[in-house]
């Protein structure tokens, strides 16, 4: 006979557990993207740079990320990385492949940003003597994540979400988090349902963070 | 590598689940995605913000989770599901919260004249949606909708964290018994890419094609 009665009561002395797994859950997509957006400005260089081995090399790590599972990808690097003497904890595999993932993604998107840049502003930046750097840092990367931003964004979001699957390597984010709390209480429907709401949350919050800054930043440049 | 030779019959095998996997949870998805996206754009309000509530929840809420509360949280409440079904299951309502929200976004952008047009010639609304809407929104959809299938495809993935032997798990299992971590995965990875590629492909040529045609 199922026992169809939901006791959410079991889930809630185990909340501290859940928040911790949170953490680490924003923590690592934090991480990740911060470090993925560099890179994934340095790879749209690249892309444009007229480089051409270098550029092919770019576009075809954009096809295989884009083109393979997070799952699969995080266990290649997980257990291929000991296999050649590197020693990573299952955190450090979590955020690697984050990291690898995401700038996928980006790098794409990026390109379309900094393409969008005006060649005019490349010129005025040098004649008032930038050097290379300086032009990338300050006239380039502002305005390529400016004119991406929404669809930087939503990648966000997606890695957020996609980050769930490092429970799967045993990295100690919120899922993995809920499988522990089930295992405890054995009220594995209760538990995941707020864990699912806690992901509900986190991506309002992102969404509402992410106006903000456009409001306090990007918003005054118009 | 004679370890992998061994093991190639069974990641052959694996890789049609895999695909089964993905034409069940896309078929069922797109039924259930057509059903979505029609309330979406329905007339009663109440319908519209059911719709909306399930494609939040879905596009908020992690694949993974899904997978897990309808595998281990439906198991807890009496009722025991094979793990192949769980993930047909939950995948399919993934799919549909995607793909709905994809063709909401197609019906609504056919302009709004054509509605007018048809309605002004008699047409009733579902016959209105059917016969002029219904073709020009799957259209317009085309492109979008491939792409989240190659998304659809790389989820099916996970469906190896509740049990079911597809590639990803026979994977882990063969990465195991050989101790070749990096080739076999590599090999799970070259088998996926090949199968989600030619569809990444399509996609990018359909959108290229639109934008020539306007």
């Amino acid at each position: 006979m199922p026992n169809l009665s939901l006791q959410f009561w079991h889930v809630w002395p185990h909340l501290d557990t859940l928040f911790q797994g949170a953490l680490l859950t924003i923590a690592l997509t934090v991480e990740a993207s911060a470090v993925g957006l560099v890179a994934s400005l340095l790879g749209a260089y690249v892309l444009l740079s007229g480089f051409k081995p270098a550029a092919a090399l770019v576009r075809g790590y954009v096809e295989v990320i884009r083109n393979t599972p997070f799952l699969v990808q995080l266990l290649f690097i997980y257990f291929s990385l000991p296999s050649i003497g590197i020693q990573v904890s299952a955190n450090q595999a979590a955020l690697m492949t984050m990291v690898m993932n995401f700038t996928g993604y980006t790098i794409e998107i990026l390109r379309g940003g900094v393409q969008s840049i005006p060649k005019a502003q490349l010129d005025s930046a040098k004649s008032i003597g930038f050097s290379k750097l300086q032009t990338f840092s300050f006239v380039v990367a502002p305005q390529a994540i400016r004119n991406t931003y929404p669809s930087l964004t939503s990648q966000f979001s997606l890695l957020l979400l996609g980050s769930s699957v490092v429970s799967a390597i045993s990295a100690e984010d919120l899922t993995a988090a809920a499988n522990y709390v089930q295992s405890l209480n054995f009220r594995s429907f209760e538990v995941y349902i707020v864990a699912a709401g806690f992901y509900l949350a986190l991506s309002a919050l992102c969404r509402i963070t992410f106006a903000a800054i456009w409001r306090l930043t990007f918003r005054r440049w118009e | 590598m004679d370890v992998i030779i061994t093991y190639l019959p069974s990641l052959a095998v694996s890789a049609a689940n895999t695909l089964l996997l993905f034409l069940a949870c896309a078929g069922v998805g797109a039924v259930l995605g057509l059903v979505v996206a029609i309330m979406r754009t329905a007339r009663l309000t109440i319908l519209r913000e059911i719709s909306r509530l399930f494609i939040f929840v879905i596009q908020g809420t992690p694949a993974l989770l899904l997978l897990f509360i309808v595998h281990y949280g439906i198991a807890t409440l009496g009722i025991r599901l094979p793990p192949a079904l769980s993930a047909t299951v939950a995948l399919s309502l993934y799919a549909a919260g995607f793909l709905g929200e994809i063709w909401r976004g197609a019906i609504e952008a056919v302009p709004r004249t054509q509605w007018e047009a048809a309605r002004s010639l008699g047409f009733a609304r579902t016959q209105a949606l059917l016969l002029l809407i219904a073709p020009q929104a799957i259209w317009i959809a085309l492109p979008a909708t491939v792409g989240f299938l190659v998304s659809l495809m790389k989820v099916t993935s996970l469906a190896a964290i509740i049990g079911v032997v597809e590639l990803t798990k026979s994977g882990m299992v063969i990465a195991n018994l050989s101790f070749e971590p990096m080739i076999v995965y590599g090999l799970i990875a070259a088998t996926y890419f090949a199968m989600c590629w030619p569809m990444s492909v399509l996609s990018r040529h359909l959108e290229k094609g639109q934008h020539a045609t306007r």
